[in-house]
């Protein structure tokens, strides 16, 4: 199983990427996700966090097959 | 009732509300003795600088959710009978309405409220971001909301 990871406006830009698998076969953090997905060391303070659509923090657990997304501030409306 | 859509063709949106409103509503009109809408259009400035087009980026899936939940959210809370949210993606010119939201109730300080309350956690949670073009020919992305 792996999990998917997505980077979204400013932050895809910065990082080249626009979507990855991770494998894992354990629950990782979000920290972790983060660290293995964006080959950057800390999540950044204004970079926002969801897991399966839901806004998560960088100690939330994620499981294989889980979707995270990072994205920078949201600027809708 | 709640009513969520994303598109990427333009709308008019006095035209969309009317034909909403007569198509979805018809028994509200009674019950409800307030509605309160807010329209939000491109400007064709930013920090000083002409735009001429802009890119609305959002996340398929979670941004429907997110307005979803806004919405149901605020139905709860104030007791509203409608609430009907448009928003645009995509290429959008200036003049161009991106947002509209509507919202009836029946009296005017839960619609005033909750209209101004969903518009406000819109653009903090619901994950759109934008991008300008300028008449430079430049491209930017914008960092913030201005001030409500």
């Amino acid at each position: 199983m792996s999990v998917k990871v997505l980077f979204f406006a400013s932050l895809r830009e910065r990082l080249g990427r626009s979507e990855m698998l991770l494998d894992s076969n354990s629950a990782l953090s979000v920290r972790e996700v983060w660290e293995q997905g964006s080959g950057e060391a800390s999540l950044p303070a204004n970079v926002l966090v969801s897991v399966n659509h839901v806004y998560a923090d960088a100690e939330t657990s994620v499981k294989p097959g889980d979707e995270v997304a990072f994205f920078p501030p949201v600027t809708g409306g | 009732m709640l009513h969520v859509e994303l598109r990427e063709a333009g709308f008019e949106p006095w035209q969309y509300l009317a034909e909403w409103q007569r198509q979805q509503i018809p028994a509200a009109t009674a019950r409800s003795g307030a509605a309160a809408v807010f329209v939000g259009t491109m400007r064709d400035f930013n920090e000083g600088d002409d735009v001429v087009e802009m890119y609305l980026e959002h996340y398929p899936g979670m941004t429907e959710r997110q307005l979803e939940s806004i919405a149901a959210e605020a139905i709860q809370t104030w007791s509203l009978d409608d609430v009907c949210i448009v928003h645009r993606v995509g290429e959008i010119h200036p003049a161009d309405a991106i947002v509209l939201v509507a919202v009836w109730s029946a009296h005017r300080a839960e619609a005033f409220t909750a209209c101004r309350h969903i518009m406000e956690v819109l653009k903090h949670q619901a994950p759109f971001w934008k991008q300008e073009k300028l008449a430079t020919g430049s491209a930017r992305w914008v960092e913030k909301n201005t001030q409500g």
